[in-house]
């Protein structure tokens, strides 16, 4: 019956919660995308359904990255609130939740709109889950270089949803998230240094230290800057996204570079209560959601 | 049933009718997968 009680302490709000709902907007919008841009037709309900799966695929990725995490959420000041740590929803009950929306989404993805697009759907929550979370996350400072392989899948099942397959494009926007991720979470890394020192993850900053993070944050930028401009060398694209992707990577550039020369100690420890790489953290997300905006617009233009 | 008291009464029933909602959602959702997929046939 105490289990009822915790269950029954829970708001319909933790049940969002445990979705990552911001996260999920994100991905939901480069699946979007991914699909807008991709060559042929889709009927606009299987569309929906199609960018309805991939939202709750990515949610019940949270939730069992949220149930598996709860001993770290616990002792970190940015997710010490979440249901599960603060008792609002039993371990068990969100892991169920989790597993029943990502089956459910893998299965409904298959029936409604294809084989190929379920395929990719599955093996990103797959990654994300036991490659991620449960593999690299509490391991090496490299987690989430290779984990952000999951979050670059949306496009990829977007693309696959309308063709029933996957070629260069979406492999192309595939690279620009993967290298997009670092210098994004990162950012917030240098700032969010004492939680993840506090839950023991080997986050670059701790592992490392500020300057080399910061150092990485820069290389990682330049490498995606020009990748972001293969759609329009490849010819896929046209010049609204090429001059966009271009404006948008200098920007980039110019937050990382403050971030690189941020004023700092011996040590790197940034004397500016690491404002510049908030700055890049909150840029990184403007960034994406313009760089992806600046595709499908030029693709529906052309 | 003694230990629920009216708070929890009250996320429950907030539960149940999101419940509701969802149901629903997805019983018009696979109407309409079905329609299109008949249609497409």
């Amino acid at each position: 019956m105490s289990q009822a009680i915790t269950t029954g302490a829970a708001e319909l709000g933790d049940w969002i919660a445990l979705l990552k709902p911001r996260v999920m907007t994100l991905v939901v919008f480069t699946g979007l995308i991914g699909l807008v841009i991709a060559p042929g037709h889709l009927h606009v309900v299987l569309a929906f359904t199609a960018v309805l799966c991939i939202a709750v695929g990515a949610g019940a990725c949270g939730a069992i990255n949220m149930w598996y995490d709860r001993d770290i959420d616990a002792v970190m000041k940015r997710t010490r609130n979440r249901p599960i740590p603060a008792g609002r929803i039993e371990p068990g009950a969100a892991l169920g939740y989790g597993i029943t929306l990502a089956a459910g989404s893998v299965i409904l993805m298959d029936l409604a709109v294809n084989l190929a697009a379920a395929s990719v759907l599955a093996l990103s929550i797959g990654f994300y889950v036991f490659v991620y979370t449960m593999w690299l996350k509490r391991r090496t400072p490299q987690n989430i270089v290779i984990g952000g392989a999951a979050g670059a899948f949306p496009p990829v099942i977007g693309w696959a949803a309308v063709t029933g397959s996957v070629d260069l494009v979406p492999l192309v926007l595939f690279a620009i998230v993967f290298f997009w991720t670092p210098p994004h979470f990162w950012s917030l890394a240098l700032f969010a240094n004492s939680d993840y020192q506090r839950a023991g993850i080997p986050m670059l900053p701790v592992v490392a230290g500020a300057k080399e993070t910061r150092r990485q944050i820069v290389i990682y930028t330049l490498l995606l800057v020009p990748l972001s401009l293969a759609p329009w060398l490849i010819g896929f694209s046209g010049l609204i996204y090429g001059v966009s992707a271009l404006v948008l990577g200098l920007g980039f550039l110019a937050c990382v570079w403050r971030v690189a020369t941020d004023r700092q100690d011996a040590a790197g420890v940034s004397l500016t209560n690491d404002a510049p790489a908030r700055t890049a953290f909150k840029y990184s997300i403007l960034y994406l959601f313009g760089l992806f905006a600046a595709l499908a617009i030029d693709r529906l233009a052309g | 049933m003694a230990d629920w008291d009216p708070e929890d009464l009250r996320r429950r029933r907030a539960r149940n009718w999101a419940m509701l909602i969802v149901l629903l959602a997805l019983s018009a959702l696979f109407f309409a997968i079905t329609i299109v997929k008949m249609t497409k046939a």
